[in-house]
């Protein structure tokens, strides 16, 4: 029997994570996304989990991983300048393998910026925050009912390709109050970590099976491997050659683009006989599900495609609709981010039009329709 | 006794051909330990103790 | 000591370390006092930062982190948290953890989480060759502090003592049984310990400020560490530039682990 309740999208993604067997949380305090944190204080202890408050950002992702490696499944929260701070542990959980979830609740920046104020701004932060090349896979959920859902779905990606996988909500969606049905976490599948099927004296930590991905180990179980940031080849020990270092980067990249089907996730509304597509994720959609409502009243032609999975971006997928279609609009709240992603997809096919809003505002549907019809 | 030594461990760094207090010990052209007079060898293991590079090994026969 | 090397080092020598380098001698002192408590190798994880003494973490044969330049700390705790059966060893430096994880530092130690740490002093930073830490002696050359450094160093196990630690204790590469006496003592301590494992940079720390070489640097251990006991019977004019070995300080208080299953008690029970 499951439940029906109204919740905040910051509530939906901690009880998503303890849906998905979550045991393990640590994070330090931040607006708009401490309540993720709060939850997490609360009912991690009530299904035999810990939560930790750590002395800084840093520290709140150095611990999840640390938990991770013991076999745990881990969510850390933060928002903007705690998601600066996170990136160097980011790094180290994508080279070193280390399955991890991020929730990073968008507000107002640079810097300080407008704390209580939402945002889409950390778009390229996700993509690119930490140094180095490495693959990405960031979810932007529309509604709490979907920041449940996907929550689960992190896990899943997160365990699946041992890397971290960021959840990218912005204010609008973290501070929502929506009515949600909630399945008996019992039923729901809990996202499994493929570990070693040799004897630990045959065990070679970062020897990939043929999808790319190494089996784990939970620390304590006799593997004794070692973990480390530095380029390492399928012992885990450090190894700067180039063939060693060429081999790591190219996997870690391959894990993502050979199973980039089975990560995109994106949402098609009203596309059907649209000449105008508005791509758009995270709380923006919402004001495009209105706007392109009012606009088919009125007899224009417009639909939506709605990114879920904004990392690995779809480029096939928004390359095909530059084919379907005569203008693509890009709303969102930043300077103009993914609308440069929608661009390099759609190679000039047709005009790619930005609507950005950076007043720490949200776009209304009114002004999206306003937009659309001036095109 | 049996002082063993590993070659490929040493970097020479003389700490064992300073603590031997038998003067058993020394470095060779190659700036390597090696064992000048065991017979010398009181087993103290000064040198196993202090060597930063488990290059050598003190053992009683 | 061969048997240990094969019981607990990977095939992975030579070490990194430059020749005289004291971290040879305090990874051994901590492999001693793991082999004299008979801790499950299986069951032991060592973490490490980023620098030349966070290195030995991959010469170990445990399960091992080596993870970023100050955030062992961190890391271990979120191991130890998740999974308090693990016996938890962090391997840091004097840069590595008291500068860029001096945060880290305090607060793991004020948590009282039973995690060991040991904190390789050589008073420099050596893997990116010789700039002076918090560490550093006032007025020391460092390649950053050409005409020697201005700043004051941190007594690190008063600070460590000040930030709540329950075990905080010292010792030296030249007196290696009493480290690993003590390193031995830290881990069976339950909650936070500290050993600052005081040990020679002959190369990028000797060389700048004309210490002699290693074996020199070892005699200059040996003649400035003054035992715990030894130093109460001194006047502070005999004590003018020694430095205490010992176990400096030991207190009682609830571990951070133990605490936080008793919130997991309380929760199943409904209450707050």
């Amino acid at each position: 029997m499951g439940k029906v309740l109204l919740l905040q999208g910051n509530q939906a993604c901690a009880e998503g994570a303890i849906a998905a067997g979550v045991t393990f949380f640590a994070g330090y305090p931040i607006t708009p996304s401490t309540e993720i944190a709060e939850i997490m204080a609360k009912r991690l202890p009530e299904v035999g989990g810990k939560f930790i408050q750590m002395e800084d950002e840093i520290a709140g992702i150095g611990a999840i991983i640390g938990a991770s490696l013991t076999g745990k499944k881990v969510l850390t929260a933060t928002s903007g300048p705690g998601f600066s701070l996170k990136q160097e542990f980011i790094g180290y959980a994508t080279i070193a393998e280390v399955p991890i979830v991020i929730a990073n609740v968008q507000r107002v920046g640079p810097s300080t910026g407008q704390p209580t104020s939402p945002a889409q701004g950390d778009m390229m932060q996700a993509r690119w925050g930490t140094h180095g090349d490495h693959p990405v896979i960031a979810l932007t959920p529309a509604s709490v009912p979907e920041c449940f859902t996907l929550t689960i779905k992190a896990y899943e990606l997160s365990e699946k390709y041992r890397m971290p996988v960021l959840l990218m909500l912005d204010e609008i969606i973290g501070h929502m109050r929506e009515k949600i049905e909630v399945p008996d976490y019992d039923t729901i599948a809990k996202p499994v970590r493929k570990g070693p099927r040799v004897a630990p004296s045959e065990f070679k930590a970062y020897q990939p099976d043929s999808d790319g991905v190494p089996p784990m180990a939970d620390f304590g179980t006799g593997y004794r491997y070692h973990v480390t940031g530095l380029v390492h080849d399928e012992t885990g020990f450090p190894n700067g050659s180039p063939a060693a270092t060429e081999s790591l980067i190219k996997r870690l990249h391959d894990k993502v683009d050979r199973h980039i089907d089975e990560i995109t996730m994106y949402e098609e509304y009203n596309l059907d006989d649209a000449e105008i597509a508005i791509v758009t994720y995270g709380g923006t959609a919402r004001s495009a599900y209105a706007a392109i409502d009012m606009a088919r009243e009125q007899g224009i032609k417009v639909g939506m495609f709605r990114l879920i999975s904004v990392w690995p971006f779809p480029e096939k997928e928004i390359a095909k609709l530059a084919e379907k279609v005569k203008v693509i609009v890009v709303p969102e709240l930043n300077y103009g981010q993914m609308v440069g992603e929608v661009k390099k997809a759609v190679e000039g096919k047709v005009p790619v039009k930005p609507m950005s809003k950076y007043d720490s505002e949200p776009i209304s549907p009114k002004e999206l329709l306003e937009f659309v019809k001036n095109l | 006794m049996a002082i063993k030594t590993i070659g490929k461990h040493c970097k020479g760094c003389g700490v064992c051909v300073t603590f031997c207090p038998k003067q058993v010990l020394g470095l060779d052209a190659l700036g390597k330990i090696t064992v000048l007079d065991e017979t010398k060898c009181i087993t103290c293991k000064q040198c196993e103790m202090r060597c930063p590079d488990y290059a050598i090994f003190v053992e009683k026969k | 000591m061969e048997k240990l090397i094969e019981k607990y080092y990977r095939p992975r020598l030579p070490h990194i370390w430059c020749p005289g380098c004291g971290n040879g001698i305090v990874t051994s002192s901590i492999v001693k006092a793991i082999d004299k408590l008979g801790l499950d190798q299986d069951k032991t994880v060592i973490v490490s930062g980023i620098g030349c003494s966070s290195r030995a973490s991959g010469y170990l044969d445990f399960d091992t982190v080596h993870s970023l330049h100050g955030r062992a700390l961190p890391v271990a705790t979120g191991i130890k948290l998740a999974d308090p059966e693990l016996n938890v060893i962090v391997i840091t430096g004097d840069g590595d953890g008291t500068a860029i994880g001096g945060n880290h530092f305090i607060h793991t130690a004020r948590r009282n989480i039973n995690l060991t740490v040991i904190l390789f002093n050589n008073n420099i930073y050596g893997m990116t060759g010789g700039q002076f830490s918090p560490l550093t002696p006032t007025a020391s050359k460092a390649t950053t502090a050409p005409y020697g450094t201005l700043e004051r160093a941190f007594d690190i196990a008063e600070l460590a003592k000040a930030a709540g630690a329950t075990y905080v204790a010292r010792g030296t590469a030249f007196q290696s049984k009493m480290l690993v006496d003590v390193i031995a003592e830290g881990i069976s301590h339950d909650g936070f310990s500290l050993v600052e494992a005081v040990t020679q940079c002959p190369i990028y720390f000797g060389r700048q400020n004309k210490k002699g070489d290693a074996s020199a640097m070892l005699k200059t251990q040996r003649d400035n560490a003054v035992t715990v006991e030894a130093a109460k019977k001194m006047t502070p004019e005999q004590l003018e530039g020694k430095f205490t070995i010992g176990v400096l300080h030991k207190s009682e208080a609830p571990e951070y682990t133990k605490q936080y299953q008793g919130v997991i008690d309380r929760a199943q029970k409904g209450a707050k």
